[in-house]
Formats: C-alpha cells, structure tokens, sequence
C-alpha cells in the first residue's frame, strides 16, 4: 500500500459509502433477523441505541467538524422531551404539534447559549456549555408541576395526525429509522457543502479562514442550532420511546457519555456516531447483566479502544477494509 | 493628484511598554508596488496585522478607498478588496492544495450558508482556483494534502490563496521567506506580472527582489517610517544606508 502517494478522493469515497450502507442495511433488515432469533426484546434496545445516535450524529457534526466540544448536548435532548411532556401533561398528544415545538425549543435554547459559549475557545468552551447543560438540568429538577427530579409520566406515546403509529413497536422502530436516517444525510450534506467547507475550514485554521473573509462565529453558531435541533428531535423521540420524562435526560454525565459515543465510533464521520452509540449501549447492556460493578470494567475498557483504536470503530473498520 | 488607495494616518500600537508602531503615517497610491523595508523587529508584520484588523490599533487611522477601515472587522476586509498573505506559512493543513485556494474562491464570490451540494465538485471553483494555482506554479500538486507540500510550494500556496480573494490591494508579507534562489526568481517573476495588475504592499528582506520589484519603497524603524521614496533615492540616502542598509551589506 502505497501510503506516500496522495489519497485520492475515490480511495476515501468507497468506506464512506460502504459503511454507511452496511449500517442502515442492517438496521432496516434488524426487526426481521431479531424476530426469526426469536429476541423481539432486542428491538427495544435497538430503538433506544438510533434514538441515541441521532443525538451523537448531531454532536458530532459541531464536535468533529467544527471543532466544538460541547459538553452539554443532552440539554437539548431533555429539552426535546420536556416538550414532548409538558405538552402532553396539556392533554397535546399529537407529535405533529410536539415535535416542531421540541425543535423550537432546542434551536431557541442552542442560539442563545450557543452566541454566549461560542465567544470562548477550548477548555472554557467546555466548561460554558456544561454549566449551561447543568442550568438546564436544574431548571427541570424545579418544574414541580411537570414532576419536579422524580420526572414526568407519558400516559400514551403521540399520536401522528390522530393516528396511533408510534404505539406499535414495529412501526416505532422504522420511524426512529427514518429520522436516524434523515439525520444522518442532512449532516453529510451539511459538511460536504460550502457551508460544511467554511465549517471545516475554521476548524483547520480560524486565524487564515478570517483572513480570507469568513466570520468564524456565524458558520460555527449555524452548526450549533442546526444540531441542537437534531438532538432536540432525539429527545423527543426518546421520551415517546421510554413514555416517561425525566432530568437524568439531560445530566451531564449524559452529556459526557455523547462524546464518549462519539469518539469510540470515531469522530467527524457522522456514521462513527451510530456505530460508536450502539456499541456503548450494547456493552453497557451486556456488562450490567454480567456484574454490577460493571461500570469499573466499562471505564477502562472503553479506554482500552480508545488507546488501540485512535480514529475510534469507524477507523477499525476502514483499516480492516484497506487490508483485504 | 489621484487619491491614495490605502492611507494610514497616525497609527500607533504597543505591545506593553514595546512601541511597535509609531505615530505611522503613509499613504500607498492606486498601482504601485509598495515595498515596506527594515530590521528585524521593526514593526513590519504588526503593520500588515493592523491593516488587514487582525491586531487592532491603539491609535489613528487606516482609510481604504477613501473609507475609515480602523474598526471593520478583519473578516469583512478582504470583502473590500483589502487582502493578505503570511510572513509564517498559514494554510489549511489537512485541506487539499486544491481545496484551499477554491475555499478561498468560495469565500470570496459568496454562497457559503449553501448547504446542499458537494462544493468539492463545484467546476466554477474548482476552475477559478486552478487558474490561481497553474499562475504560482502549483498546479501538479492541486491534489496533494497542504501540510505535505515542501516549504518553497507552502509559500506559492500562500499566495495563490490571497490571489484567489481578486484583492486590489494585496499586502505581502515576506512571500519569498525561506525560499530557494530558483523559487524566488520565479516568485520575483509572478510578483512583477501582478505588480501590473493591482497594488502590493510588499513587506519583503530580500533587497533584490525589493528593488526590482518596488516603485516606492519605506523603510521602517522602530516603528516609524524613516524614509519613503523611490528606489534609487533610497539606496542614497545615508539614513537608510546607515540604520539598515549598512548592516545588511556587511
Ligand atoms: N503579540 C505580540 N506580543 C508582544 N510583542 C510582540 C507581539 N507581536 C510582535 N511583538 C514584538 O513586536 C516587535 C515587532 O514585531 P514584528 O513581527 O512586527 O516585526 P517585523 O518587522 O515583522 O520583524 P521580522 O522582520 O522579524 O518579521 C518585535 O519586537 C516583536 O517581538
Ligand atoms: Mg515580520
């Protein structure tokens, strides 16, 4: 393998795609194959494990794209489900009303966080997103009339213009699908446009992007919005999913564990962020039936990967390709 | 009289107690080569800094086509026609060779909260980046990754990116920084030709190159201008001879 000669583009475009489409074929034919192992039950995990992945796909389009570690991205994930909540609390119980009301309410939330933490770089980066995620979460604590810490209680999931789809758990799963999906193209479309370049860019080099005439700022706050209201929407999902609401939504070891997802699968690939999603809910799923101390073993072993695989699965993955 | 393109009035900038720019005055005329001369330290590269708004000034004035440019933001000066380049290489490492100078085209002709379609793909600028490219000699290299490339093809990448702005005043700081004897005859030779077609402001060591290039030259020390004036004037005045023409002969 000739690693001196320049990359050309075909050479990257093939994982790219392959990837990609051997995760969405897998998640499409998943209800088939669990239902002949005669483990329906994984279904429920497998929706919960998309649902998570939207929100670490949205992560990383500003994480591994733009550079911005945000450490309070489950603040629009309980954001999305509070709204979700409160409005059915309202007897509102439709998701054509509470979905667009989630997204609202997430870019809302993203634009004027975002336009404060975005005035700061690296470690206070960090540290502002997280103290916002954290008022967030306070604030949901203090909502005594929507359950206060113990949560909310969802006494059906939405229904779809009157219509009682997201009850069915067959009909759930591909509807998480098709947003996992949707998520998913816009980001790829997003990063590989002029606006995803400008985006790039200034994670490359801010100080020439500038002197070439792009405001960092805009692009970066853009890309903020656009994925807290992808994650608003996982929320959303989320509390029809669990049919309950809570705070520990949007915690900041929730937060944390986003980016944990997001770096296992490997960042700035979007696709890495499926991977990286369902294999830290698959662990954790295994390891606390095995023991309950798991959490001394996931730690390590999460570091483990990390160590032996910089770039994350998507990188595994890519070189295990290049070596047929 | 025709009017100055870029006149700075009274700039002054410290860093601390350090006087990097003092009380500046010097107004750069439509078409001409201005080359900015002197030591080590003299404020050269804080002088581009100032006018390009990545350092902000603590006194006077930078007008640009008649306009008071002191308080734009650096982003928006390139979109004036005010561009620069780099003392120290400044690309985009993990870009394509190519893919830096069409992002530059991108920047410049707009479009760029477009969020659908691969702007990799885009012919218009991918074709208006070549044509920069092929202008500094790069063009074999367009696929090749930025942080790859030798130091000599660094520094033609610098400039094909500033070029790609279609700036009218270009301010060039040290473009033949560090480069081999062939690449700075080639780069004098790119210089000359675009010396023809817009206003340089050229912050440069190298006499040679300074005097074949420039119409005017000013020599800068500690901050202030010494001396602006043509070339041969320049060579003969013993100020200049003294404080840094003196030493750089020796
Ligand atoms: N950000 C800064 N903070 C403090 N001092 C600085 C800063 N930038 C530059 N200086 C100092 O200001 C003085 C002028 O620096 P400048 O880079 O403008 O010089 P120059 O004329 O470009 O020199 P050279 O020919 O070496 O490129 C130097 O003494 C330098 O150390
Ligand atoms: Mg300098």
């Amino acid at each position: 393998m000739a690693e001196a000669a320049a990359p050309a583009a075909t050479d990257r475009l093939g994982p790219r795609i392959v990837v990609p489409a051997i995760i969405f074929s897998v998640l499409i034919a998943f209800p088939v194959m669990a239902d002949l192992a005669n483990a329906s039950w994984l279904m429920t995990l497998a929706t919960r494990m998309m649902i998570f992945a939207i929100a670490v796909v949205s992560l990383d389009l500003i994480l591994g794209y733009g550079a911005m570690v945000s450490f309070g991205h489950a603040a629009f994930v309980g954001i999305g489900a509070y709204a979700v909540g409160i409005l059915a609390s309202h007897g509102m119980n439709d998701a054509a009303l509470s979905f667009p009301v989630a997204i609202v309410a997430a870019a809302l939330f993203a634009a004027v966080t975002g336009a404060i933490c975005l005035r700061t770089r690296g470690v206070y980066f960090i540290m502002i997103t997280l103290a916002f995620g954290q008022m967030a979460f306070f604030t949901a604590t203090s909502l005594s009339a929507y359950g206060g810490d113990d949560g909310l209680t969802l006494w059906t999931r939405n229904t779809l213009f009157g219509t009682g789809l997201f009850a069915d758990r067959l009909i759930f799963y591909y509807v998480v699908l098709a947003v996992l999906l949707a998520a998913y193209l816009i980001c790829r479309s997003i990063v590989g446009s002029r606006f995803g370049r400008v985006l790039r860019g200034c994670k490359e080099n801010e100080r020439r992007m500038i002197a070439m005439g792009a405001d960092p700022f805009r692009f970066r706050l853009v890309a903020y919005v656009i994925a807290g209201m992808i994650a608003g929407v996982s929320g959303a999902l989320l509390a029809n999913h669990a049919e309950f609401v809570s705070p520990a939504y949007m915690t900041w070891q929730r937060s944390g564990e986003f980016i944990i997802m997001a770096v296992l699968g490997g960042i700035g690939t979007l696709h890495g962020a499926i991977l990286g999603a369902a294999a830290f809910l698959a662990l954790e799923e295994i390891l606390s039936h095995w023991t309950i101390h798991w959490r001394m073993i996931f730690g390590p072993l999460l570091i483990l990967i990390v160590y032996f695989a910089p770039g994350g699965l998507s990188a595994l993955l890519r070189s295990i390709g290049r070596n047929d | 009289m025709t009017d100055p393109v870029l006149s700075i009035r009274n700039l002054s900038k410290a860093f601390g107690a350090l006087v990097v720019t003092d009380d500046l005055s010097l107004d750069i005329m439509p078409g001409e080569c201005h080359a900015i001369i002197g030591p080590n330290g003299a404020g050269k590269t804080t002088l581009i800094g100032q006018l390009s708004g990545e350092l902000t000034p603590d006194g006077g004035h930078v007008l640009f086509k008649g306009a008071d440019i002191t308080d734009t933001a650096a982003h928006e000066r390139p979109h004036l026609g005010l561009a620069r380049s780099f003392q120290i290489t400044n690309v985009l490492p993990g870009f394509s060779v190519l893919e830096n100078v069409a992002l530059a085209v991108q920047i410049h002709r707009g479009g760029n909260s477009r969020m659908i379609g691969r702007a990799a793909v885009e012919t218009e600028l991918n074709e208006a980046a070549m044509e920069a490219l092929i202008r500094v000699g790069l063009a074999e290299r367009a696929g090749t990754i930025a942080s790859t490339l030798a130091h000599g093809e660094k520094r033609a990448l610098e400039l094909a990116m500033a070029l790609a702005l279609a700036p009218s005043v270009l301010l060039l700081d040290e473009p033949m920084a560090g480069t081999g004897h062939e690449e700075t005859a080639r780069m004098v030779a790119l210089l000359k030709d675009l010396a023809g077609e817009r206003t340089l402001v050229l912050v440069e060591h190298d006499m040679q190159a300074v005097f074949a290039l420039a119409d005017r030259i000013t020599v800068l020390v500690g901050g202030r201008a010494i001396a602006t004036d043509t070339p041969d004037a320049i060579r003969a005045n013993a100020d200049v001879r003294a404080a840094y023409l003196g030493e750089d002969a020796a």
